[in-house]
């Protein structure tokens, strides 16, 4: 990734790709449906993307990128396709196309990087947007939790998925060179905390990202085969977390919720962790 | 033109017939069309199929509404289907069935193609199978050859018993 | 060779013939056979492709756009909703160049779930960018699937082409065919904007107004420019196979004072009304619209009585043929609006429609009591 994108300040998007692209290396196309992404990028003829990105319609970006796939094969060449989408592009309107490639074995990695809403035209609400959260579709914030994508993805079974946080660019790092070694379709959820939208100051971003992972309201992971591996960061968090409310205050999305609202979120919270640390201490 | 409705149930193979039908007639230097006309995928409704024999090429898509011949493939058809509608005057029926049925203003003639197929124990899924004997009673009367029914025969099945059942239905054709 | 084959199963072997890379389809009653037949070439080692069993029509046709980008051949085949239900993506291929070819066997529209012949599927992707032909018979189906590759790819168009047929009347309909070796009849696939990741580009990204309109004209110039090269194509393919179509078929028109226009199927049951209506001494003649996208020259019907039967209605306006040759013409016509649903319309019927002929009305076949 070139410098200049036209990014907002404080963007976590561009952060995360940055750290992707790195990781993936040269021979990698991108393919990106409509999302923050395909702002970024600058205008036409320009781009700040050193890779060849393809763009493609909202819910289409996993059925291109299984053609991409194919055709790429099909010529002997390993080239790395990955899907790079919002939340909005993979829970809501791309979930069958991605359901349909992951379900049909795809040689492809699919990061979804999730500011929890529909960020380019203005924060709408989307199937990613998490309880409490005003947007300007739910001003007097969401009524319903937000959609777990990693047990949809887990039911089918991939060789690779895991979390990430733009906030932790190592383990991201990492881990997108790991999914990139396997055959087949891998995940990679990316928490992309975002200011203009979550409302909070631009410095924030990383803060936010950490935050979230030390309130235990992100959980880092790999799921390798089916074998669940919580990381070290998310480790610490579910021994000792941090209260929620500091992860929540700083946050302009979820001024004035209602106390009932974040012992729901709270209650969840502690949920979601018992249930990944059974699975990680199953045989 | 010369145009043959057939009339079975789903499952029987009239649309089989049909397309074996018109490729001996190609063998035979014709042109032909074989077209089935298909309602809801539902094994044992009554249904219909159509060949078109011509010596220019065929340029009518529409169903047959005057056919010089009807062949019923499952006399039951006949309970339910006027199979003669339309039939044109003189035109000829061939039913599979042993008895022979008459039918008024019309060249009526029979063969027991269920009879010849399960005496070859050829049946497929429970159904004897009628559309290559069937074929060689239509060579009898003369609506294709019976070397291009023979050659259309083994272009679409590999089992020689479909010959088998052919030549026998050719046979056994009363007059 | 001689054969005898559906409009379905001669769109297969036609496929088989160009030997696309990748062919990503999804089943749709009429078109089923068409990828069926395929994925058994593919599964028996016939065709050299990789069948995406995708699980839409719009992945369909994404997973076309993603593998063309890479600069290989693609192919794949739908119908009515399929057809609808891919509706941006079809945009998308012709607005980023992308030379798929796909067949498209016309059917209605639900509600309620009817499965026949209709041209209306087809017909409301007529502004997308997409080269269309139509086509009368088996042998036809194949030819033009052939073509369809080599004119698709043309440096001079690097648009998507459709070639449609009329579901039932011949997808499932048996007549002879005679298949060719192609040879060298499609050269290899040469995409000049395929993805090279040693010289990254940007596809399709945000584009500004001053660009933008740029490249709609200049999808336009190369659906002018496609003229010339569905000629030639059709010509070299005449020099070598023997058989020559043409952006119309015209029976009988030089002398007629009435000509009959219509698409698929209808356009050849039409001639034999002509033969029919010339032993009653009326002078007609039948013209058989083939490439809808480009629009042909209807130079011919200056001057006559023209009835134009669609199998097809864009409501509120009229008979989607009809408003296209009045517009090109700029004279009246006897719309005859027939065979919506796959309702049976015979060549009786056709003859009919024209004794009965008021220029300047428009009929609906079995619903006005006129015809």
């Amino acid at each position: 990734m070139l410098k200049c994108t036209s990014a907002c300040a404080g963007c976590s998007d561009s952060l995360a790709l940055r750290y992707v692209l790195k990781a993936a290396g040269p021979d990698t196309v991108l393919v990106v449906p409509a999302c923050c992404t395909s702002v970024i990028q600058g205008i036409y003829p320009n781009t700040a993307f050193n890779v060849p990105v393809y763009n493609i319609a909202f819910g289409a970006a996993a059925a291109c990128a299984s053609g991409m796939s194919n055709a790429f094969r099909a010529a002997g060449k390993k080239t790395n396709v990955i899907v790079y989408a919002g939340d909005g592009g993979t829970l809501d309107i791309g979930i069958q196309a991605m359901s349909g490639a992951f379900e049909r074995g795809t040689d492809f990695l699919y990061i979804c990087y999730d500011n929890e809403a529909y960020g380019n035209t203005g924060m709408q609400r989307s199937g990613g947007t998490p309880l409490g959260a005003k947007t300007t579709t739910t001003p007097a914030g969401k009524t319903e939790a937000k959609k777990d994508i990693d047990a949809i993805i887990a039911a089918h079974d991939p060789p690779y998925q895991a979390t990430a946080a733009a906030a932790y660019p190592q383990d991201l790092f990492k881990k997108v060179q790991k999914a990139l070694t396997f055959r087949g379709p891998s995940f990679i959820h990316i928490l992309a905390p975002c200011p203009p939208g979550w409302r909070y100051s631009t410095e924030k971003t990383v803060e936010m990202g950490k935050l979230a992972v030390k309130s235990g309201m992100w959980v880092l992971y790999e799921r390798e085969y089916g074998k669940l591996t919580i990381g070290a960061q998310s480790k610490v968090a579910m021994k000792k977390p941090i209260p929620l409310e500091d992860y929540l205050a700083p946050q302009g999305r979820f001024k004035g919720i209602d106390p009932k609202t974040v012992e729901i979120i709270r209650q969840r919270l502690a949920k979601n962790l018992s249930k990944l640390a059974a699975e990680e201490a199953a045989p | 033109m010369f145009e043959i409705r057939i009339h079975s149930r789903g499952g029987q193979g009239g649309v089989t017939a049909a397309r074996l039908l018109a490729l001996a007639a190609i063998h035979d230097g014709k042109y032909a069309t074989a077209a089935p006309f298909y309602g809801a995928e539902r094994r044992g409704a009554p249904i219909v199929s159509f060949v078109r024999i011509d010596d220019k090429p065929i340029r009518v898509y529409s169903q047959i509404k005057k056919p010089d011949m009807v062949v019923v493939l499952d006399a039951s058809v006949m309970d339910v289907v006027d199979v003669l509608q339309g039939l044109k005057s003189g035109g000829k029926v061939l039913v599979n069935s042993q008895q022979k049925k008459e039918f008024g203003g019309y060249l009526s003639s029979n063969v027991d193609l269920t009879g010849i197929a399960l005496k070859e124990k050829l049946v497929v899924s429970g159904n004897p199978i009628l559309n290559t004997p069937v074929i060689g009673a239509l060579a009898k009367m003369g609506v294709v050859s019976v070397d291009s029914a023979k050659k259309a025969i083994r272009e679409m099945f590999s089992d020689e018993r479909n010959v088998t059942v052919a030549e026998a239905a050719y046979k056994e054709m009363s007059a | 060779m001689k054969k005898i084959a559906t409009g379905n199963k001669a769109v297969a072997e036609a496929v088989k013939q160009a030997v696309p890379t990748v062919v990503a389809a999804y089943p749709i009653t009429p078109q089923t056979e068409i990828v069926e037949q395929i994925a058994e070439f593919v599964s028996g080692g016939e065709l050299k492709s990789r069948y995406i069993p995708v699980e839409s029509e719009h992945s369909a046709m994404a997973a076309c756009i993603g593998a063309s980008i890479t600069g290989i051949r693609t192919f794949t085949a739908t119908s009515s909703h399929g057809l609808l239900y891919m509706h941006e993506m079809t945009n998308w291929a012709a607005g980023a160049r992308l030379p798929i070819v796909m067949a498209n066997v016309n059917r209605s529209i639900g509600p309620g779930w009817n499965i026949w012949a209709e041209h209306t599927d087809s017909l409301q992707e007529r502004d997308t960018g997409w080269l269309q032909v139509y086509v009368s018979t088996v042998q036809e189906a194949y030819d033009a699937t052939i073509m369809a590759f080599r004119i698709a790819e043309h440096n001079d168009v690097l648009l998507p082409v459709m070639v449609n047929l009329d579901g039932f009347l011949l997808s499932h309909i048996m007549q002879p065919l005679d298949t060719v070796e192609i040879g060298d009849f499609i050269p290899p696939t040469h995409l000049p904007y395929a993805i090279d990741v040693k010289n990254p580009t940007g596809y399709g990204g945000l584009t500004g107004t001053e660009e933008h309109y740029k490249m709609r004209w200049d999808i336009e110039r190369s659906m002018r420019d496609s003229v010339k090269v569905i000629e030639e194509t059709e010509k070299d393919f005449a020099k070598r196979f023997g058989r020559r179509y043409g952006f119309t078929e015209n029976y009988q028109c030089d002398d007629a004072e009435v000509i009959v226009v219509a698409m698929g199927t209808l356009g050849k049951e039409a001639e034999v009304a002509i033969d029919l209506l010339r032993k009653e001494g009326i002078k007609a003649g039948s013209l058989r619209i083939r490439w809808l996208r480009p629009f042909p020259n209807l130079k011919i019907l200056k001057g006559k009585q023209v009835v134009v039967v669609d199998r097809d209605y864009s409501f509120g306006r009229g008979g989607i043929l009809a408003t296209e040759i009045m517009a090109q013409t700029k004279e009246e016509v006897f719309s005859v609006i027939a065979g919506i649903g796959g309702q049976e319309v015979t060549f009786e019927d056709v003859a009919e429609f024209v004794r009965k002929r008021r220029i300047g009305t428009e009929v609906w076949f079995g619903v006005s009591n006129n015809v």
